[in-house]
């Protein structure tokens, strides 16, 4: 134990009954009421809560970051060690001031969610990071430089000289959040604010970030204050934990008890909410706040005991290649890039009232597979062969009535539930119109049945007057899974249907999807990136990887005892909210293209092999491995 | 990059041609020509024609040619400086247009520099205090100045000038600089004359780019990367003017394209009411009296105005919006 230890830490920074609201049209809106916490120096202290519970205003609040239209009253005490003045009390600072302007981005550091729009795209990426060392320090344009390039390289740029002078849109969403993260902590700040740090990126990418952040924050010995929502990330990062619930502190302590010990109700549903790794089958996820669904109604005659072929969907070959826009701007005799297939000999089954999940990284070609089948995008080769019990469709070759009878059979759930929907149509209108376009039934009918949807999907019939923009984005979701089953279809594509919602309404929307399959005699094709998810609902696994399927099996083999490299890094990457299996930071913090090259050879794709071919484990478990591999070296 | 402005004025030539061509087809599609419109006026007066000298300068210029004939001989004037002969002014183009030109030059400059100064800190404080009183004032009084036309505007600053001052504001000189050598004195009569029509035909444009600069800031505003610059600890106005102004900055630039042409041609209707020595008025006399020397030049000019104005902004955007320059999936 050293000095520091024994005595006993000062604050960094110390929230007192911290209020905060804002007039909107008129009326005051109360984001935090009374909220206190603290930092402690060289600590991770987590800021735990679902979104509109105020997390994020306490966060800008600390820097006076706030926008000028919220009243703000308590007190924030920054404490900073370098000054040697004692705390300071941040609130009463003149807005945008001297003095505030000094803590922001010298003493205090600040990253966002969106490493997409947190860089404007017309400076380079070293101008922005400089330009914080130009308002803190007196450096000369060449040791701004110099400094800039370490952090970089600190943060992982190989080419820290290359980097510099790029552009943020010319990097990857994980590369541009290293660079966001260099350029709040080029300074050295005492405290790093980190906002959603990982939300918007890939769990592989997530471990990165979770990796560096950990480790910069040792290195430098700084506080860090992370708002998150994900209680996974909260395990593995920090030492201390506040939770927040519509803008009141609920409860704080030390990480430990906090997992081990919860004791305020709202956390315990949170983590029960939440999907985790080995849920038995029957297992339920229990909401924050359950919706009545009334399905009895929608179980008319379509839905009766479907009958028909075993495997509804059946897929072969499928390749996609994207040309890349010829550039006007290339210079002459410099080589073309070469084009990489998106999808790449996809093949799999989907068997009736099954529910497969397909995942992968940002980029695997997920969503251009489920493009394809939706007939949205024409592949180079292929074939779709779509059966459920009413004959066979050749899904790619459709045409006319055929094409029309395709679409009544199968159709999607959207990622993003405010863009899918229409905001100048009523909820009426959204599910009117497929029944329209198809022409089923009479005006009265077709009432009936949007009456059946929306109560199918627990909201009352009210809300059929109303504009999507008026419903959260859970209820939003919803009403696209109604629009969804709106014609009957046996098929449903899922694109990340939860990944844009908050953990709370999650768990709703997992349980709607999972009844309405149990109910309905569903079959889905069930795309997403969070495993967990992944895990909870399906019954089969496809893990895809740059373009091309390189595991399929049932889930408990997926989860228990994957093969492929690729699955294992994905698995182990995965943040789990759990003190008892803690992410390894050693292994979980490489891109999947820089641990290719410690795969085994089987399943690398080299000159002088045969080519990949799915080798049959048995029991339906499937691996993309070399044509001629031996059994053995698949053991799992 | 070289590549690619080689590339665009290879597309220009083409481009000019179909112009060149169409322009040529409008002149030719009323009935007649400039002799027979001549002709019908002098008699509509009552005074006596000379037939045979209209049919030598009809010969003379090639009007009993056929109109492919007539095409090339106008074009393949064009392309070594001669625009044709002016039948109204008896003079050539280049000679009628030349002293025009250059007061136009200098009124189009002049108004478009007072809309940029008076329109980029109206709208950066509009758009800066959004809600306030000052941005309603000044929402109020641009809407005012975009719904009024400037000819309107014209006669009334005109009437009362009159009447309050008793003086008559029309023109760019006092009468006696007309036509007379530029001199110190012509010079300072043009600029004591200059502001009144430079107000005038500037509000609208002032107005309409108070508007569009306000909208554009107030988009680039909310967005992240402003929180993230202040976050550093970045002076607001720092903050305003290194991000979000240079962001919405490139529909300016995009404007070029429409300035150019409008230097020359600009507000014509308001030039015919202040009687200002432009070469507004002067084009739209030319498409009346079917001078078709002068209005087909006229018109070339104002294409090829347009198409480099397009051009000079392309290339502009590209050197400061490193998006369009390294986008597409190229990579530098």
């Amino acid at each position: 134990m050293n000095v520091n230890a024994t005595r006993r830490p000062r604050d960094l920074l110390r929230i007192e009954n911290l209020h905060v609201s804002f007039s909107l049209m008129g009326a005051r809106i109360t984001a935090v009421r009374g909220a206190n916490l603290r930092v402690l120096p060289g600590k991770v202290t987590a800021l735990v809560g679902e979104s509109g519970s105020g997390k994020s205003v306490i966060s800008q609040t600390a820097m006076g970051l706030q926008t000028t239209t919220a009243r703000v009253s308590g007190k924030i005490f920054f404490d900073d060690p370098l000054s040697g003045e004692g705390p300071i009390d941040i609130l009463p600072l003149p807005h945008d001031g001297r003095k505030i302007r000094s803590i922001r981005g010298g003493r205090m550091g600040m990253i966002f969610q969106e490493p997409m729009t947190s860089f404007s795209p017309l400076h380079t990426i070293g101008d922005q990071i400089s330009e914080t060392l130009r308002i803190h320090t007196g450096l000369t344009g060449a040791e701004m430089r110099e400094r800039c390039e370490d952090m970089l390289s600190r943060v992982g740029f190989n080419n820290p000289k290359k980097v510099y002078d790029m552009y943020s849109f010319e990097l990857s969403g994980g590369m541009r959040q290293r660079a966001m993260i260099a350029m709040a902590l080029v300074c050295g700040p005492a405290l790093l604010i980190a906002d959603e740090p990982t939300t918007a990126l890939d769990v592989t990418i997530q471990a990165q970030i979770l990796k560096l952040l950990k480790d910069l924050q040792l290195q430098m010995d700084m506080a860090v204050l992370l708002v998150t929502h994900d209680l996974g990330v909260v395990a593995n990062i920090a030492d201390e934990v506040v939770v927040i619930y519509q803008g009141e502190i609920m409860e704080a302590g030390p990480v430990e008890t906090i997992f081990r010990k919860p004791t305020h109700p709202y956390l315990k549903g949170l983590m029960a909410a939440i999907p985790h790794f080995g849920m038995q089958r029957g297992d339920r996820l229990k909401p924050l706040r359950e919706i009545e669904v009334n399905q009895d109604s929608l179980l008319s005659k379509k839905y009766q005991a479907r009958t028909g072929p075993e495997t509804i969907l059946s897929v072969r070959n499928l390749s996609k290649t994207f040309a890349i826009r010829k550039d006007n701007w290339q210079m002459p005799g410099r080589p073309k890039e070469k084009n990489r297939p998106a999808v790449d000999d996809v093949s799999f089954d989907i068997k009736r009232g099954e529910c497969l999940g397909l995942v992968g990284e940002s980029g695997c070609g997920k969503t251009t597979v489920s493009k394809i089948l939706m007939r949205a995008i024409e592949p180079d080769a292929g074939s779709v062969l779509f059966d459920d019990g009413k004959g066979p469709i050749d899904v790619l070759k459709a045409k006319g009535a055929e094409l029309q009878s395709l679409r009544t059979r199968m159709q999607m759930v959207f990622q993003d539930p405010l863009s899918s929907l229409s905001p100048r149509m009523t909820i009426g209108d959204i599910l009117r119109e497929p029944l329209d376009i198809h022409d089923h039934g009479d005006t009265a009918k077709r009432k009936m049945a949007i009456k059946a949807l929306i109560r199918a999907i627990g909201l009352d019939e009210a809300s059929l007057k109303r504009y999507p923009h008026s419903f959260s984005g859970g209820q939003r979701q919803r009403i696209g899974i109604a629009r969804a089953l709106a014609l009957g279809p046996s098929l449903i594509i899922c694109d990340e249907p939860v990944s844009a919602l908050d953990v709370s309404v999650q768990a709703q929307i997992l349980n709607l999807l999972k009844d309405l399959q149990k109910d309905l005699g569903l079959t889905y094709l069930f795309i997403s990136h969070n495993l967990a998810v992944v895990d909870y609902m399906a019954d089969r696994v496809a893990v895809m990887w740059a373009g091309r399927i390189v595991e399929i099996a049932p889930r408990e083999i997926i989860m228990t005892a994957p093969v492929h490299p690729y699955t294992r890094a994905l698995l182990d990457a995965v943040a789990f909210p759990d003190l008892d299996r803690p992410l390894n930071f050693e292994t979980a913090g490489q891109t999947s293209a820089v641990s290719r090259a410690n795969w085994a050879r089987v399943f690398r794709d080299e000159d002088g092999g045969d080519g990949m071919a799915p080798a049959d484990l048995g029991g339906g478990h499937f691996v993309l491995a070399r044509r001629n591999a031996d059994m053995r070296e698949l053991a799992p | 990059m070289v590549r690619y402005i080689l590339g665009r004025i290879t597309v220009m030539v083409p481009t000019l041609i179909l112009i060149s061509m169409l322009v040529f087809t409008i002149i030719e599609l009323p009935p007649g020509d400039y002799f027979e419109s001549y002709v019908a006026e002098l008699r509509a007066m009552g005074e006596a024609t000379d037939m045979a000298e209209i049919e030598e300068l009809r010969e003379r210029y090639g009007f009993d040619k056929p109109a492919p004939l007539r095409y090339l001989h106008w074009v393949g004037g064009m392309l070594i400086g001669d625009f044709g002969y002016s039948f109204e002014y008896r003079l050539p183009v280049s000679e009628v247009v030349g002293d025009r030109l250059w007061l136009t030059v200098l009124v189009s400059t002049v108004t478009i520099l007072f809309t940029w100064l008076l329109a980029f800190p109206i709208g950066i404080y509009s758009a800066t205090h959004q809600y306030s009183w000052g941005d309603y004032g000044l929402t109020l009084a641009g809407l005012i100045g975009i719904a009024v036309p400037n000819f309107m505007l014209a006669l009334i600053v005109m009437y009362f000038a009159n009447i309050w001052f008793g003086v008559s504001i029309g023109g760019l000189m006092d009468r006696q600089f007309l036509g007379a050598p530029m001199s110190w004195e012509k010079f300072r009569s043009i600029l004591s004359h200059i502001w009144i029509p430079v107000i005038i035909i500037g509000t609208a444009g002032t107005a309409g780019m108070v508007r569009r600069l306000r909208a554009n800031l107030l988009d680039e505003l909310n967005k992240q990367y402003v929180v993230t610059a202040r976050s550093k600890g970045l002076h607001p106005m720092r903050v305003l003017t290194k991000y979000p102004l240079r962001m919405s900055l490139n529909f300016f630039i995009s404007d070029i394209g429409s300035i150019l042409p409008s230097i020359i041609s600009g507000a014509e209707v308001t030039a015919i009411v202040l009687s200002l020595e432009t070469t507004g008025p002067m084009l739209i006399k030319a498409l009346q009296t079917q001078d078709m020397y002068l209005a087909g030049s006229f018109l070339m000019f104002l294409a090829f105005l347009t198409v480099i104005g397009v051009l000079v902004s392309d290339i502009a955007l590209a050197i400061l919006d490193p998006r369009i320059r390294l986008g597409g999936g190229s990579r530098k």
